[in-house]
Formats: C-alpha cells, sequence, structure tokens
C-alpha cells in the first residue's frame, strides 16, 4: 500500500492508503479529522471545502495520489491562529450565522478563498460574488453568511 | 407540604388592556417535585391544566362590516401543538434539572437539535427562572428514556411549547431549595437570599457556592412543592437576543456529528440500494466473493434493504457498492412517472360539496410536486453491539422508537441499548424516521463489527423520505362584497409518519374537536386552518397510498394549501375590485393575523410603483400559536430569468422579502430570527425550483445540483424579518416552520401578478427543462463516481 506525505494543518503526515481514494476520506476516516464534512462527494455541495495551498477546494474530488510532500491542505480545524479566531470565524460568531453547522466549515473556508480571489481581482464582495459561492446551506443562512463575510472580509 | 415563593418576586398589577381571553399563566402556582436524590434534583408535574385550554390563540375577531363570518375551524382553538403538549403532560414529572454535586446545573433535554436552537432556548430558560447565566448552564440531548412515552418527540415545530412551562417550574424549584437550604446555613431570612453566578449571596455579600447546597437541598424522599414562576416583566435574558451556545464549536470544526464520532472497530457503512424507488435485491450478488476482496473492503452482507458494505474508509465503501452485481425486483413505483401518480390522485379526488349559492364561482386547482427531504447531513447512525448490549449514537427525533427497533433487530431487550441522541446536521422531518438505525443494527449484527453507516447523497435524494406529491383545489363563490363559500380540497400521496409518532397522535386524537380520525386527518384537523370570513368554508383531505417514502418535511400541510388558498384570496379580491392587501385586511379573522399584515404592508411600503416584469406578492398564515405575514418582490424579467448560472437554476428572483411574525412569548430574538430566515428560503424553493420528478419509477434527481433548494444566486439580495416582541399570546409559539407557508404562497401571488398568468402547479419552474450543463446521474451503479479533477476547480 503506498504512502501518502503531504502538510495537514501545519503538521507533516504520511498515511499508507490507496492512491485513488479521496482526500476527503483519508482526512476524515484515516486521520481523524472530521471538520470537512460529506455532502455529495461530487464537488456539487461544497460541504467538504478546505484549502490547498492557501486556495480553496472540495476533497472529495481529488484522489490522494494528486497530493504532494510539498502541498499543505488546511481543513476548517487549521484555520485559526492558536486560540485566535481567524476574522472569518470572529464574524461568523458575532452574526450567529451557523444553524445546525454542517456545512458552515465549508461556508466559512469558502468564503475566505472568496474574500481573497475578489480582493486580487479587484472586484467588489456583491451579489454578484456571492451569486458565484456554490456551497449549499439547507438551513438557509443564506443572509447571515453574507452578512458575516462582509465583516469578515473588512479584517482579513 | 412545605409551599414557598420564589423571593423578590411582585405580583405584576394586571394591566387594562391585557387580552382577557389569555389565561395569566405566569401568576398560578405550579407543582413540581424535588426528588429523593443524593444531590438537587427537581422534576416539574404540570397535569392539572384543562384541556383546550389554549382558547383563541388569536386574539380578538377582526370586525368588518361585509365579510359573512366563518365559524372556529377546529385548529383555530386547538392545534396539534396543544395536542402534544398534551401528551407531554403525564411525564412531565420525570423531567429534571438537576444541580450537580460540584455546583454546575444541568438538564438532559429530551428532545433533539437540528440546528433550532433549543439548547441555548433551554438554557436561557432554566438561566431565568434560577438567577444565573445561561452559559451555567449545561443542557445535553437526553439518552432515549422509555419511561417518558411520548414525552421525547421532536416534530411539528412543537419543542419550545411543548416543556416550556414543566421546564421553567423544575428551574424554579431548584433555586427555591437552594434557597432554603441557604438561609438554613446562613440563619437568614430567605427572602433577604438571591442567586448570584452559582452561588446564594445574602444582603452582606456572603456567598454561599451551589456545590455546598446541593446536597443540603436534595431530599431523602420526593416531596410536592408549590412554586409561582417568575414575570415576564422580571426577564432578564428571555427575550434578549443570545447566540448559540455551541457556536464557536461550530465555527473551529469541533462540533461533533454523529459521523464524527470516533468508535474504535468501527467500519464505514454504506447499503448497496436499487435503482427502481424501494427496489430489493433478488438473492446474493453474483460477485460477492469479489468484492469482499476488494481494497479496504472488510464485511459485504445482505440486509433488509439491499447490500451493507463495511470497508476502512466510506470511499472504498462507495466504490465496493458501485461493483456489486446485483439482480434488481422492480420498486413500489416500477414504470410509474409524475403524470401517472397525479391521474391516480385526481381520480380519488373529493367532491366540492357546497350545494351552490348566488354569486360568482371561482375554480382553482394546483398539483403540488414532491420535494426532497434531504438533510446536508445524510442519514446516518453508529451502532455497537456486543455481549449482549447495544450503544447507538444518532440525530433521532423520536430516539425510544429507534432504540425499540435496535433491541428487535439485535435480538436483546430494550433496557440493554443505550441511545445517544446526537446534535444532528439538519433535519426537516427527516429525523423522525429510524430507517437508519434499523440498517445499521442489522449490519451490526451481520458484521459482528461496529457499524458507522451512512446513506450516500444519491439515494439520501432518491430513496429517502420525500414531502408527498399532492393536489389542492379550491372552490370560492363570491357575492358583490363578500365571499359566500370557501372550499378547500386536498389529494396526497399518503404521508408516512414514525411509530413513535403515530403511537403518540393516537393518543391524543380523540381529544380533539371532532377526534377519533385517522392519523393523517386527525393531524389535518388540527393543522390547517383558513383564517378569513368567508361564509361556509370547508376544508377536507384525502390520501392515497402511493409506494413513495415520505415524511414531513419542514411543515406538513402548510406550504401547499397556504399558497392555494392565498392565490385564490388574490383571485377573489380581483374579482370584487380590490386591491390584495386590503382586501385581506377587510376579511381577515382575527386581531392577530390583521396586526402582522398592517405591519408587513407598511415595512414593504405595499402597493409602490414596480417595474413591469417585476411584482410584490403578499400572503398570511397562522399556525404553531404564531402569526405570519410576508412580502415579496420578485423579479420576472427576462434579464434576470435568464441569468447563467453553471448547472444551476436561476429563473425568476425574489430580490426582497419582508417577514413579520407574532411568534408569541419571543424567547430568543435572534434564534427566532434565523428559524424564519431558513423557513423563508425554503419557500422561496418550494415555489420556484424545488421538486422532483419520478420517471420510470424512481426520482431523477440525485445530488444538490439536481435538487434545486434555494442557493444563493437565488436566495433575496434583501431581507427583513420583523419579529413582534410584545405578543398577547404569554406562550412561545413554535418556529421551525412557521417561516415556509406564508412565503411561498407570496412568491406564488407575485408570479401570478409579474406574469399574468394562472399558476397551476409548483414549483412555478417544475416544467422548464433542465438547465445547461445539468447532470442525470445514472441509478446503476447507484452512487454516482466521485470526480478526480478538483483541483482544476481551486479559487481564492
Amino acid at each position: 500500500m503506498p504512502t501518502h506525505t503531504f502538510t495537514l494543518n501545519g503538521e507533516q503526515v504520511s498515511v499508507d492508503v490507496e492512491d485513488d481514494v479521496r482526500l476527503l476520506w483519508v482526512i476524515r476516516d484515516v486521520l481523524g479529522v472530521t471538520g470537512p464534512k460529506y455532502g455529495c462527494g461530487i464537488n456539487v455541495c461544497k460541504a467538504c471545502t478546505s484549502h490547498y495551498n492557501g486556495k480553496a477546494f472540495n476533497p472529495c474530488s481529488v484522489p490522494v495520489s494528486a497530493i504532494g510532500p510539498e502541498d499543505e491542505i488546511t481543513t476548517i480545524e487549521g484555520l485559526a491562529d492558536g486560540d485566535t479566531l481567524h476574522p472569518m470565524q470572529q464574524a461568523w460568531i458575532e452574526h450567529d450565522v451557523a444553524q445546525c453547522g454542517y456545512c458552515q466549515p465549508g461556508q466559512i473556508m469558502a468564503a475566505v478563498a472568496k474574500v481573497n480571489q475578489v480582493k486580487a481581482e479587484g472586484r467588489e464582495l456583491d451579489d454578484d460574488a456571492f451569486s458565484e459561492i456554490r456551497n449549499i446551506c439547507r438551513c438557509g443562512t443564506y443572509q447571515r453568511i453574507r452578512e458575516a463575510a462582509k465583516a469578515g472580509a473588512e479584517n482579513m | 407540604m412545605p409551599a414557598h415563593r420564589a423571593p423578590l418576586l411582585r405580583p405584576r398589577p394586571r394591566s387594562e388592556d391585557e387580552a382577557p381571553h389569555h389565561k395569566d399563566v405566569s401568576r398560578r402556582k405550579f407543582l413540581g417535585y424535588i426528588i429523593a436524590a443524593p444531590t438537587l434534583v427537581v422534576a416539574a408535574e404540570i397535569g392539572r391544566q384543562s384541556l383546550f385550554d389554549a382558547g383563541s390563540a388569536f386574539g380578538a375577531p377582526n370586525a368588518s362590516a361585509a365579510a359573512i363570518p366563518s365559524p372556529p375551524q377546529p385548529a383555530e382553538l386547538y392545534e396539534f401543538v396543544d395536542s402534544y403538549r398534551d401528551a407531554c403532560r403525564p411525564t412531565n414529572g420525570l423531567l429534571k434539572v438537576v444541580v450537580e454535586r460540584d455546583g454546575t446545573v444541568s438538564f438532559a433535554l429530551p428532545r433533539s437539535d437540528n440546528g433550532q436552537g433549543i439548547m441555548t432556548s433551554f438554557a436561557m430558560i432554566i438561566a431565568e427562572e434560577m438567577g444565573i447565566e445561561p452559559e451555567q448552564v449545561n443542557v445535553t440531548l437526553a439518552d432515549a428514556r422509555p419511561e417518558l412515552v411520548f414525552n421525547q418527540l421532536t416534530g411539528g415545530s412543537s419543542a419550545t411549547y411543548s416543556i416550556y412551562s414543566p421546564v421553567r417550574v423544575a428551574a424554579a424549584i431548584a433555586k427555591g431549595a437552594l434557597l432554603d437550604a441557604a438561609a438554613a446555613q446562613l440563619g437568614q431570612d430567605k427572602r433577604t437570599l438571591q442567586t448570584a453566578g452559582l452561588t446564594v449571596v445574602d444582603t452582606a455579600g456572603r456567598a454561599l457556592p451551589f456545590g455546598e447546597l446541593a446536597e443540603k437541598a436534595a431530599s431523602p424522599v420526593t416531596k410536592a412543592v408549590e412554586v409561582v414562576l417568575k414575570e415576564k416583566n422580571d426577564f432578564t435574558i428571555l427575550g434578549k437576543s443570545r447566540g448559540k451556545d455551541d457556536a464557536r464549536a461550530m465555527v473551529t470544526g469541533k462540533k461533533q456529528f454523529t459521523m464524527d464520532i470516533q468508535v474504535p472497530d468501527a467500519l464505514h457503512t454504506v447499503i448497496c440500494r436499487a435503482p427502481d424507488l424501494n427496489g430489493f435485491p433478488n438473492g446474493t450478488p453474483a460477485n460477492i466473493d469479489e468484492v469482499r476482496g476488494m481494497p479496504g473492503v472488510e464485511a459485504v452482507e445482505m440486509i433488509g434493504n439491499g447490500i451493507a458494505v463495511g470497508a476502512r474508509t466510506t470511499g472504498q465503501a462507495f466504490d465496493a457498492v458501485n461493483a456489486l452485481q446485483v439482480d434488481w425486483a422492480p420498486g413500489t413505483l416500477a414504470g410509474k412517472s409524475d403524470a401517472d401518480v397525479v391521474s391516480e390522485l385526481r381520480a380519488a379526488e373529493l367532491p366540492l360539496a357546497v350545494p351552490s349559492v348566488v354569486g360568482t364561482t371561482l375554480e382553482q386547482s394546483f398539483v403540488h410536486h414532491a420535494r426532497n427531504g434531504s438533510a446536508l447531513e445524510t442519514n446516518c447512525a453508529i451502532v455497537d453491539f456486543k455481549d449482549g448490549k447495544a450503544e447507538v449514537w444518532a440525530p433521532a427525533k423520536s430516539p425510544i422508537a429507534g432504540q425499540k427497533i435496535v433491541a428487535q433487530k439485535l435480538g436483546i431487550p430494550m433496557n440493554a441499548v443505550t441511545f445517544h441522541v446526537v446534535p444532528g446536521g439538519g433535519s426537516f422531518g427527516r429525523r423522525l424516521f429510524n430507517d437508519h438505525v434499523q440498517e445499521a443494527s442489522e449490519a451490526a449484527k451481520a458484521f459482528g463489527r461496529p457499524v458507522k453507516l451512512m446513506w450516500d447523497r444519491a439515494n439520501d435524494c432518491r430513496q429517502g423520505r420525500v414531502k408527498p406529491l399532492c393536489t389542492t383545489r379550491i372552490r370560492a363563490v363570491v357575492t358583490k362584497d363578500a365571499v359566500a363559500s370557501f372550499e378547500l380540497r386536498y389529494t396526497g400521496t399518503n404521508m408516512e409518519v414514525d411509530e413513535g409518532f403515530a403511537e403518540m397522535i393516537t393518543s391524543q386524537a380523540i381529544k380533539a374537536p371532532g377526534g377519533n380520525l385517522g392519523i393523517s386527518e386527525a393531524f389535518w384537523n388540527i393543522s390547517v386552518t383558513t383564517p378569513y370570513n368567508f361564509g361556509v368554508n370547508t376544508a377536507v383531505m384525502n390520501e392515497v397510498e402511493s409506494g413513495f417514502n415520505t415524511g414531513s418535511t419542514r411543515n406538513v400541510y402548510g406550504p401547499d394549501t397556504c399558497t392555494a388558498r392565498e392565490v385564490m384570496v388574490d383571485r377573489i379580491a380581483d374579482q370584487l375590485g380590490k386591491d390584495p392587501y386590503e382586501f385581506r385586511a377587510e376579511f381577515i379573522k382575527n386581531a392577530r393575523l390583521k396586526k402582522v399584515l398592517d405591519r408587513a404592508a407598511e415595512e414593504a411600503d405595499w402597493g409602490k410603483s414596480m417595474e413591469p416584469g417585476t411584482a410584490q406578492g403578499i400572503a398570511v398564515h397562522q399556525e404553531y400559536k404564531a402569526a405570519m405575514a410576508c412580502v415579496v418582490e420578485l423579479d420576472c424579467r427576462p434579464e434576470t430569468v435568464n441569468r447563467k448560472v453553471r448547472s444551476g437554476r436561476t429563473g425568476p428572483r425574489v430580490t426582497k422579502v419582508t417577514f413579520v411574525v407574532d411568534p408569541g412569548l419571543l424567547l430568543n430574538p435572534l434564534g427566532y430570527e434565523a428559524q424564519m430566515m431558513g423557513g423563508i428560503n425554503d419557500g422561496i424553493g418550494w415555489a420556484l425550483t424545488g421538486g422532483l420528478h419520478l420517471k420510470d419509477g424512481h426520482f431523477v434527481e440525485a445530488s444538490w445540483d439536481n435538487f434545486f433548494y434555494t442557493r444563493q444566486w437565488n436566495t433575496p439580495p434583501e431581507m427583513n424579518i420583523v419579529v413582534v416582541d410584545d405578543s398577547d399570546f404569554p406562550d412561545p409559539g413554535g418556529a421551525g416552520e412557521a417561516g415556509v407557508p406564508a412565503t411561498m404562497a407570496a412568491v406564488v401571488c407575485a408570479w401570478r401578478k409579474a406574469t399574468g398568468k394562472e399558476p397551476e402547479y409548483t414549483p412555478l419552474l417544475h416544467e422548464e427543462p433542465f438547465p445547461e450543463g445539468f447532470t442525470e446521474y445514472p441509478t446503476s451503479p447507484p452512487i454516482p463516481e466521485s470526480p478526480t479533477d478538483g483541483l482544476e476547480y481551486t479559487y481564492g
């Protein structure tokens, strides 16, 4: 069984698992890091959104073999700086965004990346930008997601 | 028996304008018990209130010169939430607020929290009565407790309404007992003492920790205690916004859902299911041994609903499920499509029965398509079975029935099953059922290993429970200035209810006006009203055995019947040449609904000038002891309707929602508003985009890019939710489902106005071609294969 090495939330990890197992299951079922959630397995619901070298991606649709030793994977567990929450996490608490909370790790990771993207492209975080966020929230917290993302963006 | 009054409470003078039809619950004495225990354990019994004491929750009649009064309907006086509250009364004495030896206060809530925030609001309720802070109350979800009988069900937006008072009573008695113990120890008059933090303090500032008092306040024998509850005017916690207690855990990934719980040696387990809805395997798969040898696979066994596969990772279980070669028997709807089911419903529709009277007859008919009941967390459960005992973890809303199912499947006594209720990742009615608990039990027995069973998304959509496909018909007879008769008929594929819920309704239905009905009909009678003075007013339902797997899915009959009613109300207003808002204001039956309607019209600037192709829509609803009014603005212009989102449904866009709700007693404004927001987004989805297509015996929809629940590109950029904080109604009404019906109705009313067309079905886009990029996933193999190109879609 092949060994795969990469950086997960700042720590180097090595796992023995078949090449084609999707990274989501390596993270959740083998490494026991459960922040990224399963919601579809086909890259449409975005509940597992995490960061690959600082960019948003969905580990349900990436085989572990596509990740190399130099790659850094960040899940929601690695977003805060120790006990100091990321501004987006803080904004999420202040706006009481989460209802059940199941999609929210992915929503927060997506919001951070979307803010980075629109800043880099010189765009506003407006209705068009939010309409590009595909993460589904079945509790329907979309308005609070928008408010919190705007507040979080100001402190990023 | 020692009776006491909690100190520092002033009787509130009865104000002149207090609605006389509402009993002032807070000034009555309540009975509870200090339970025989080594530390302070308090339980409430509220068994003495008479039935039907709710009176009319909706206030004084709304006077109108022209309207022909309609007699009261059962649900105006006695709703489902009343029925459930009554079912809980005999066992409220088993709900316990405990002051532990370490001074902490704890309460095991016998309900299921799937995002409603009830763990937070019950901490607030207990803290309010005890004079402590909510974060000092440790609220957990109770394990299944069969002795609670009906008092451990979560559904119908009844969680808070059903046990708000008993929990307050238990908390108030706990506080009184602590004060008694402190008074004895300090040699002081109890009336000079109060709680502060987790201590009792006297006027000199001396403080005794609860931990020191807990054992002294305990009683060696169970004794009855009478108590008076805190007045609303003295509330310092209830009525003020509070974020969720688990907010930090949720944003850091630390909140544990069922599949996040680590159980040693557990196998990640997925079921291979049939292509047809409710199909089943004809014998063992030909290649079962080959699949047993696939990478990561550790067990493959036949169980009731298919073939269970257990593997080291969920992904490897998916692969093995897809590799199985199975001969499937046809399902319960084999070969059928939507149109076939609609024909069956049409054939079963009941006649409109009121004899014709003089006036203009308006008729209307809708098909309301089935809706996906999937939560974001798919159906899941853990069962660990060894040495004749089982431990279960699941997000269950009917855990006592679940515990019974586990015991039956494993062949062990119920008391050998410990059933932990885990906070769920959404419910919307799904978690009232224990289908997955049954499967996990069967798999655990077959594997001889602990099982972490999770449904894959495609089958959660296709084989999971759905909101029933139904029709509504209305006939109204309109005179020159009023409505002489209003007849509503609902015909649906049968609504299934969980065993625990069914027993509860059966036990209570006889008490409802017109009782002794079947379960669905009983539920209909105590949930559906037409809140207008429309003369002869009838609302009748019937259901057809159908072969679907159904469930309530966030508001049972409300959204579809409300939509049908409110569209007809607009048509009647048109007929009479009246404005839709002014017509409603004139004909609405009661003061509470009139008040929210007026407020919504004002907040939304009803009647303002709108661009061609856009329109406002207005609708009202009453249910769960709450009154709701919604005004939406809908944009049906081509440039909006034809927006492109990759493989996403766009169409008409709701650009603004104004939603006004009178919730009864408001406990946590922030949490209540959140529930309305969720319900509003559901209502928009059910009106426009979210419907299931049955095709050749299976649902087409297998993912979130197939089933069009509201997404960011559909949700309104503007949403103004007004939660009335001075309701006349003294109890907290239901919140979880209250946002849906009026919103769905207002959107359909706005669409009718913007397009000039008469709607005939919901969702309104149901017959549109699927959007560009839509993927129709095969039913065999059963699980769509996970892509491998995820790194091509990164951003940031």
